[in-house]
């Protein structure tokens, strides 16, 4: 035990080590960079005709690669206020994250709806298995964004194509390890609820959905990593709200601080969403 | 008379047709009676044992239980299978209440729980009841399958070589519980076994099981080949088993048979 805490120790005290430097580096390069972008040796008269030829020296410098300092300020701006609301072009990180996340919950529950129970039935029946085979081999390794033209024109609504964009790219994973787990579930199992009479959808729920869960949620963390990834490339396609809207739109608005925060707040959400999927397969996993 | 509970008549299963793998298997099982199946393995044991509980399907003959011919599997016939085929994710407790709600559905809960005590003490692991399979050892979780076969209180029960995973030690143990129990409750036991002291000490009779084989006058299938009916008395324990009279010469005639006659040539 004092083994392992040590070697956590150590971990963490690695993990802050590297941080420091990748902060350092940060630091060191933005401060050359402030230096040459400095207005030094020009007159004042100078600066203000560059200002008038919207060539701003001290503004070419803020909206070039942010300080470590513009970038502390920036992430403490969205934080203190991540709920505000001035207009379809400037709300808080929250409700952009809001938006997404919503968007994700839907497409990845719909995906949910579909794949488990019809993985399940792929998974015992060897037939359909077969069957959808080929459907499904050629389908998974389509990009979800291939199909955004499809769904723009078919459901003519941007926000519904971005949730049916998550749908189509969760089901894979899910479908697949569903049918595969349910397929595996051992033969001795089943044979235990033949002889005591069980019913097929006792069967289904109390013997083969349990001895198939851990299997389920590994497609199902697959599944929200992929969407996780894919709702940010779609919200930089459709616009309007979200994070990937608002990456895109601070692009438009050359402030990388905020870029760089939406990346950064992109990162933590997705790791935290892993977590959560990590914590659910602990809970069903069994040791056999 | 009375009729036998179970009567099995010229069963057959072949899976390459005209090559049987065994044929012509006939006995019957009295109520109460305790009966080993003997044979190398590829005999076909297994698959009579499959049939018998409902789990495969024999290509020839019929199995009549109480004189109506059997189909499929049945609440009245428990099964302790090879592996214990536990849910591992299901305490002990959850385990055998799995099987015993599959018996009486209606019953409720406190009722339900009584007959999961009851019969997790009848094999002495009450202390373990709310642990998981992975938290047992090999025995301990071989108990918990008798348990739960034992907890529907079947007509008949079926073991397909419940003790072959198990060191020599715990089988001994496990086999003096399983007895005790059988003679307690006057269950009706079918069990398959490697073990030839295992059936001298358990069964009223054994059946000697031979395999097929090719032989100078064509293909001849497996069946059975003899039935010994066991002479020794029936109050008998592992331990004083081996001074018995009679012991030596029975143990001689099934280890003769396995050598020399099992595999016809």
């Amino acid at each position: 035990m004092s083994v392992a805490n040590h070697l956590k120790l150590r971990a963490g005290l690695l993990s802050g080590l590297i941080l420091l430097v990748i902060l350092g580096l940060w630091y060191a390069a933005t401060a050359t960079s402030g230096a040459t972008a400095s207005a030094a040796g020009l007159t004042p008269a100078q600066i203000e005709y560059a200002q008038m030829m919207g060539q701003d020296p001290s503004a070419i410098k803020a909206d070039g690669f942010p300080t470590l300092g513009q970038m502390g300020q920036t992430a403490w701006s969205h934080l203190s206020r991540p709920f505000y609301d001035n207009g379809p072009n400037d709300k808080g990180v929250g409700i952009q994250l809001a938006h997404s996340l919503g968007r994700v919950a839907l497409g990845f529950g719909l995906a949910c709806l579909v794949a488990v129970p019809l993985g399940f039935v792929i998974g015992m029946s060897p037939l359909l298995h077969r069957a959808l085979d080929p459907f499904i081999q050629v389908l998974k390794p389509i990009s979800p964004l291939a199909w955004m033209p499809l769904a723009l024109y078919t459901i003519k609504d941007s926000t519904l194509s971005g949730i049916f964009v998550i749908f189509i790219c969760s089901i894979w994973p899910m479908l697949v390890n569903t049918a595969f787990g349910v397929a595996a579930v051992k033969k001795e199992w089943l044979n235990v609820a033949a002889t005591l009479e069980v019913s097929p959808l006792r069967k289904a729920l109390q013997v083969i959905l349990p001895a198939a869960a851990p299997t389920i949620l590994t497609g199902m963390r697959i599944s929200m990593g992929i969407a996780w990834l894919v709702i940010v490339a779609a919200e930089m396609l459709v616009g309007s709200t979200g994070i990937g809207y608002f990456v895109w739109n601070e692009w438009n608005n050359l402030s990388l601080s905020n870029v760089i925060f939406a990346v950064l707040v992109i990162g933590v959400v997705g790791m935290l969403l892993d977590l959560a999927f990590g914590r659910l397969q602990k809970a069903v996993t069994y040791v056999d | 008379m009375k009729t036998p509970l179970l009567q099995v008549e010229r069963l057959g299963k072949a899976y390459v047709a005209d090559k049987p793998v065994f044929a012509d298997v006939s006995f019957m099982l009295d109520r109460g009676e305790f009966v080993c199946v003997i044979g190398h393995s590829g005999c076909g044991k297994t698959t009579v044992l499959n049939v018998l509980a409902g789990l495969d399907t024999a290509t020839a003959g019929h199995v009549f239980m109480e004189s109506r011919e059997m189909v499929g599997p049945s609440l009245e016939r428990g099964v302790v299978f090879q592996g214990h085929a536990l849910m591992p994710w299901l305490t002990v407790r959850q385990n055998i209440a799995f099987a015993v709600k599959s018996r009486w559905p209606d019953w409720p809960g406190a009722r339900l729980n009584q007959q999961v005590e009851k019969f997790v003490q009848l094999v002495g692991l009450s202390h373990a009841i709310d642990k998981k399979p992975s938290q047992l050892s090999g025995g301990m979780k071989q108990r918990v399958g008798i348990a739960r076969a034992f907890s529907i209180q079947p007509k008949m029960l079926l073991l397909d070589e419940p003790f072959g995973a198990l060191d020599a030690l715990t089988r001994g143990t496990i086999q003096d519980e399983l007895m005790a129990i059988v003679r307690e409750t006057q269950q009706t036991v079918f069990m398959i076994t490697h073990d030839v002291d295992e059936a001298i000490l358990l069964a009223d009779r054994i059946l000697l099981m031979s395999n097929g084989a090719e032989t100078a006058a064509g293909y001849k299938p497996g069946g059975i080949a003899e039935v010994v009916v066991n002479p020794l008395p029936r109050e008998r324990t592992r331990a004083t088993l081996h001074h018995l009279d009679g012991y030596y010469e029975l143990r001689n005639h099934i280890v003769d048979f396995l050598v020399s006659r099992a595999k016809a040539h």
